[in-house]
């Protein structure tokens, strides 16, 4: 399996705060790879340097085989992601957002794709309603169909099933895995629901106030903790970090 | 460049504009209000002005007022396009994406041409009607002159959303600022030659200027004014230059203290 993202020693500061402290992780083909973490434990900001919305104060981010800080564009365009704080435009319709998105991310085809994410994601029903007008799990529904505009063989899901009800976001994660593992991608998942996490993941990196303390795959984890389930490994970690690496 | 990044700025604001009866009117309801400030302002004007041949004060104040508005609409759809994916908390989606800081302002300048032209387009036969003002009179030197004015627009623009990434959304009020503060050093509605001398040349490099004493001249003097159009289109050029680095370094400062973040927190 080839490998689709190489984090080496990834670092950032604000000031006198540590964000992100070293970070190193690597994501291979057809991988499923959580972030785990308390608040402020450096998961958004691990996603947001690898959409380049953050530059990193040290370190190198291979997505690829590529430097993502020289091949920006190419690199995005092979990519996607969707998170609770970056909601689509409430002014346009659903099916006006997804062709947007297809043009930004330079998909000829734009509407078959757009038919294709409207069939897919069962969205027919509020395919010409405003996104402002539907409810937060509706929009989070359309930012995972979006999400998918451009086939993406990388796919960062920043706690993509936050306001969805277990029915649905049970039915998305299952879409979703269908989705990425047809296109061979890669999911870098974060989430605070621990049954979700265990259920999708390959492999888990536990994070505390920006380092990893943990990465191995969730029974591994488990066995090594001597825990039954994330939940209380979460809790541990959260009250005092121990150090857990493959 | 990638035409379908620019097509896909482009497609997403004409929606906006063509479903938003408020953006509606921002686009033709304020221009008609003020043609009727201004157009009753000048029939008083020339009425107790002096009974000068040259002076013709409907070509000049309304024509002055036409080209002003069509800077500021220029600037502001630019701004207001960036605004937009501020407002809706969408911009993160927008940096994420592949699209490039060229393709982008380049969407945003296209908005900002189309939205201008039909303004212009619009105002200029109601400007005929009620005031009898042809603004073709001035000859084929408008069409520099517009190009002109649309620039300049874009330049403030560039820095104006500069401005917002840096200083968060709360700094959205220096977009429809900035012209507003350029207006009366513009010499927009009176010559350059009414400043005090330190102004005037502190004002020489505002392109807006060169435009606007340049267009008097033509209506005054009926000469080519040929240093206007270059000096503004010189000046338009650095000023544009000069705007898109002033927004990329902003955008450098932005991913590196986290402020990207900010402008959908704020």
């Amino acid at each position: 399996m080839s490998t689709i993202v190489s984090v080496s020693n990834l670092t950032k500061q604000y000031g006198s705060l540590t964000a992100v402290d070293h970070v190193s992780f690597e994501i291979r083909e057809g991988e499923i790879v959580s972030l785990l973490g308390p608040n402020g434990a450096g998961k958004t900001t691990i996603i947001q340097m690898l959409l380049t919305l953050v530059s990193p104060s040290s370190g190198d981010i291979q997505i690829f085989g590529k430097a993502l800080k020289e091949h920006r564009e190419e690199l995005l365009s092979m990519m996607n992601f969707t998170a609770p704080y970056s909601v689509l435009p409430y002014n346009l319709t659903t099916r006006e957002a997804l062709k947007v998105y297809s043009l930004l991310y330079g998909i000829r085809n734009y509407r078959e794709r757009v038919s294709f994410l409207i069939d897919e994601f069962d969205l027919g029903w509020l395919a010409n309603k405003k996104v402002g007008q539907l409810s937060s799990g509706e929009q989070m529904r359309i930012g995972i169909a979006k999400a998918f505009v451009n086939s993406p063989g990388l796919l960062l899901l920043d706690e993509p099933t936050a306001s969805l009800d277990p029915a649905i976001a049970r039915e998305l994660r299952a879409k979703i895995l269908k989705l990425v593992r047809k296109a061979g991608g890669a999911i870098l998942w974060t989430s605070h629901n621990m049954r979700e996490i265990e259920q999708v993941s390959d492999r888990i990196i536990f994070l505390s106030r920006g380092k990893i303390v943990a990465d191995d795959s969730p029974d591994n984890l488990k066995n090594y903790f001597g825990e039954e389930d994330l939940e209380e490994i979460f809790i541990s970690i959260n009250r005092e970090p121990l150090s857990k690496s493959s | 460049m990638n035409l379908l990044h620019v097509l896909g700025i482009f497609y997403r604001n004409v929606i906006l504009i063509r479903r938003s009866v408020p953006k509606l009117f921002a686009l033709f309801g304020f221009i008609t209000v003020e043609l009727f400030l201004w157009g009753f302002i000048t029939l008083w004007v020339q009425t107790i002005g002096p009974n000068d041949a040259r002076l013709d004060f409907i070509l000049l104040i309304l024509s002055a007022f036409i080209f002003w508005s069509m800077f500021e609409l220029s600037q502001r759809s630019f701004s207001v396009s960036f605004l937009e994916e501020v407002w809706s908390r969408n911009v993160i989606n927008i940096f994420a994406s592949p699209i490039k800081l060229g393709e982008l302002v380049m969407g945003f300048a296209l908005v900002g041409v189309v939205q201008t032209l039909l303004a212009f387009v619009y105002i200029t036969p109601i400007a005929f009607l009620l005031y009898t003002l042809n603004i073709w009179d001035m000859g084929l030197y408008i069409i520099p002159f517009f190009m002109n004015v649309l620039i300049s627009g874009w330049g403030i623009g560039v820095v104006a959303i500069g401005l917002v990434v840096r200083f968060g959304p709360s700094a959205d009020i220096l977009a429809f600022f900035i012209p507003f503060l350029l207006l009366p050093f513009s010499a927009v509605y009176y010559p350059v030659s009414v400043f005090p001398s330190v102004l005037q040349d502190i004002t020489f490099i505002l392109p807006t200027r060169h435009i606007f004493e340049g267009m008097r001249t033509a209506i005054t003097e009926g000469l080519i004014p040929y240093d206007s159009i270059i000096w503004a289109t010189t000046l338009n050029i650095v000023f544009v230059v000069l705007g898109f680095l002033f927004l990329h370094w902003m955008l450098r400062l932005a991913r590196n203290r986290g402020y990207l973040s900010r402008l959908v927190q704020d």
